[in-house]
């Protein structure tokens, strides 16, 4: 039976505990607790938990937990903050969960941000770090004056309210995201699971099946494709071919049980489950029923994948099979005994089947156990019983869909695509686990 | 039993009316009809042939001073790229280890350049250029990248006649493209 040893992950945990007892004496010494939690915002707290921290290294001789026992916790001597808060915040203490934001881009209007992967648990991605990529900015958009048209080849080209489109029949699904460069295949050597493929995010959807909405304005029969438009500045367009548009594409405007967030395309958005993230049009304001695509500059000069033959693939729109490790991934320390493998997995294709797990470099692997629910089209949570022996080491995950397909290698994509296709990579991630127990990309640039 | 056959074709025949209607008549029917003025104020589309493309024209130096004013902050003088993307040169690169994708080497349709300028720039001011302002600038673009002489003017016919180089540069979806196997021992 291996021991349970606590793992990098726990002792980062332990120093926060650490920054929560400091704090707590400080703030009980100083004020109340609840004036100290009142008077700031969570960065100003994250400010003042530093600070404290750092002073009471210094002061406090005794390495003995006043908050464990035989004390009584602080926080169990004085009334906790009130209840009222309008909108709840995670706790101060979790600031390390929040959007990996790239440091010194050009500009942040056309811009991504990604999800902290390796901070979550479970399928769901919580909507304030669900990822981003917007191409002109976050529109306001009050709800009561947007406006979703459809028009071209319908029998009823038509305007509807958001009243209006709420008042369809409409359901809830889990569906995963994913942006179509997550990384570029020139940009695969990230430090953290985020920095690697945080342009991952899943939710629970709710939203219009758009079939009842385009029987009802009634296809004419050379109807294709649906241009979808969003109502943001740069009025982005992608073409949705009519056969994902009746099968399983929603109009949605709920998320995690909540209106959208604007960031996610408030107060409307399409949904092409499986399809690559910016087909999902946010903001959609306009449905234009046409014979052929677009041919939009969403879909030539960008999101087509350039080819060593200098050709560029188009129209490339499901999101192949994928894993990754997130725990233990890159910058994180394991400890020698028994640490949890565990990791999210997904495909547009369908249902993950398998995920296969190897702890040494590829050279023998074996199944993780798949965590319920397993969803079409949305993350899949595996788990692995790991007995890390403390020599340096490669971990890693292999996907395979209910296809069939298995998820490739780097090298092997490399062989196939060249390096300059940068959308669609969806390479196994190797993580190197040092004899320290620190974490780290294996991908090392030459 | 004539008369029950009859009454058997009679609702027949009212149910493939009613089914008829049912097909023709929304079932929910929410919403309001948009007028063609409302559709055609909205529509900003083009599709690659240039169809769509409005009236209106705009010539080589009317775009340079275009965009000197309101592109070249991002996108350099002559398209050289900055902030924003290049513009300008590549042509003849695609097949090489460092491509260069601009509108002249990468973009296969001439049109969608003017769909993409009236819908999307200047980023800072999307949707202020006048049709013939968006003629003016894609017209001095293509003449950066060869493709239109200092002379040209464009509207919806000439436009939709530039040749693209790379027209025919565009493959479709061959995926599944790698073929990995799931090994489990001796990999």
């Amino acid at each position: 039976m291996p021991k349970a040893n606590a793992t990098g992950v726990l002792c980062e945990i332990c120093l926060q505990e650490n920054d929560v007892t400091s704090r707590q004496k400080d703030s009980v010494r100083e004020s109340t607790r609840r004036q100290f939690i009142g008077a700031g915002s969570a960065m100003l707290g994250g400010a003042a938990i530093a600070a404290a921290s750092g002073g009471k290294a210094a002061a406090l001789d005794t390495p003995a937990d006043p908050n464990g026992p035989p004390n009584i916790p602080a926080w169990m001597k004085a009334p906790g903050a009130d209840a009222g808060e309008l909108y709840g915040k995670p706790s101060p203490f979790e600031k390390k969960v929040v959007r990996n934001v790239p440091k010194n881009l050009k500009q942040y209007t056309s811009a991504s941000t990604r999800t902290p992967l390796q901070e979550l648990d479970g399928i769901i991605t919580p909507n304030g770090i669900f990822y981003e990529r917007h191409h002109g900015g976050v529109p306001e958009i009050d709800p009561a004056q947007h406006r979703l048209m459809i028009h071209g080849l319908v029998e009823r080209p038509t305007i509807f309210t958001m009243d209006q489109i709420r008042r369809y029949p409409s359901e809830s699904r889990i569906h995963f995201l994913e942006c179509s460069g997550n990384p570029g295949f020139e940009a695969i050597y990230g430090k953290t699971a985020s920095d690697l493929v945080g342009l991952t995010s899943c939710a629970e959807w709710t939203g219009v099946p758009l079939k009842l909405i385009l029987d009802d304005v009634g296809l004419k029969p050379e109807a294709k494709w649906i241009v979808a438009e969003g109502a943001d500045a740069a009025a982005l367009t992608r073409s949705l071919p009519i056969e994902k548009c009746l099968e399983d594409a929603m109009l949605v405007y709920s998320q995690n049980g909540e209106r959208l967030r604007p960031a996610q395309g408030y107060p409307l958005r399409v949904l092409v489950p499986g399809f690559e993230g910016n087909m999902n049009v946010k903001w959609v304001r306009r449905l234009h029923v046409t014979s052929e695509p677009a041919y939009s500059r969403e879909e030539t000069a960008k999101y087509t994948d350039s080819m060593p033959d200098g050709t560029a693939r188009q129209f490339t729109f499901y999101m192949e099979a994928k894993s990754i490790i997130t725990r233990p991934s890159g910058t994180q320390k394991i400890e020698k005994g028994f640490n949890e493998i565990t990791g999210i997995a997904w495909t547009g294709h369908g249902k993950i089947a398998k995920v296969d797990i190897s702890t040494d470099g590829g050279k023998t692997w074996q199944a993780a156990k798949l965590q319920e629910p397993v969803l079409t089209r949305a993350l899949t949570r595996f788990r692995f019983p790991w007995v890390w022996d403390g020599k340096p080491t490669v971990i890693m995950s292999r996907a395979t869909d209910e296809t069939g397909y298995v998820q490739p290698s780097f090298e092997d994509l490399k062989a196939a695509r060249g390096l300059k296709s940068f959308y669609h990579n969806n390479a196994m991630q190797p993580w190197k686990v040092a004899e320290n127990g620190e974490v780290s990309n294996a991908h090392v640039k030459a | 039993m004539h008369t029950s056959r009859l009454k058997l074709a009679g609702a027949a025949l009212i149910l493939a009316a009613a089914a008829t209607a049912a097909y023709a008549q929304p079932k929910y029917g929410f919403g309001t009809a948009a007028t063609p003025a409302e559709i055609a104020a909205w529509n900003i589309d083009v599709d690659r042939d240039g169809k769509a493309l409005p009236p209106g024209k705009g010539s080589v130096a009317q775009g340079h001073e275009l965009f000197a004013a309101q592109c070249a902050a991002c996108h350099g003088e002559k398209g050289e790229g900055g902030i924003g993307d290049k513009l300008v040169g590549g042509q003849g690169t695609l097949a090489t280890p460092k491509p260069v994708k601009t509108v002249g080497s990468f973009w296969p349709y001439a049109p969608t350049l003017f769909d993409y300028i009236r819908r999307a720039m200047p980023l800072n001011a999307p949707q202020s250029l006048t049709n013939d302002e968006v003629y003016a600038v894609s017209a001095y673009i293509l003449n950066l990248n060869g493709l239109v002489p200092d002379s040209a003017t464009l509207d919806a016919k000439s436009l939709a006649a530039v040749k693209m180089p790379n027209r025919d540069g565009f493959v479709q979806d061959p995926r599944p493209d790698v073929h990995n196997k799931a090994c489990m021992s001796n990999c």
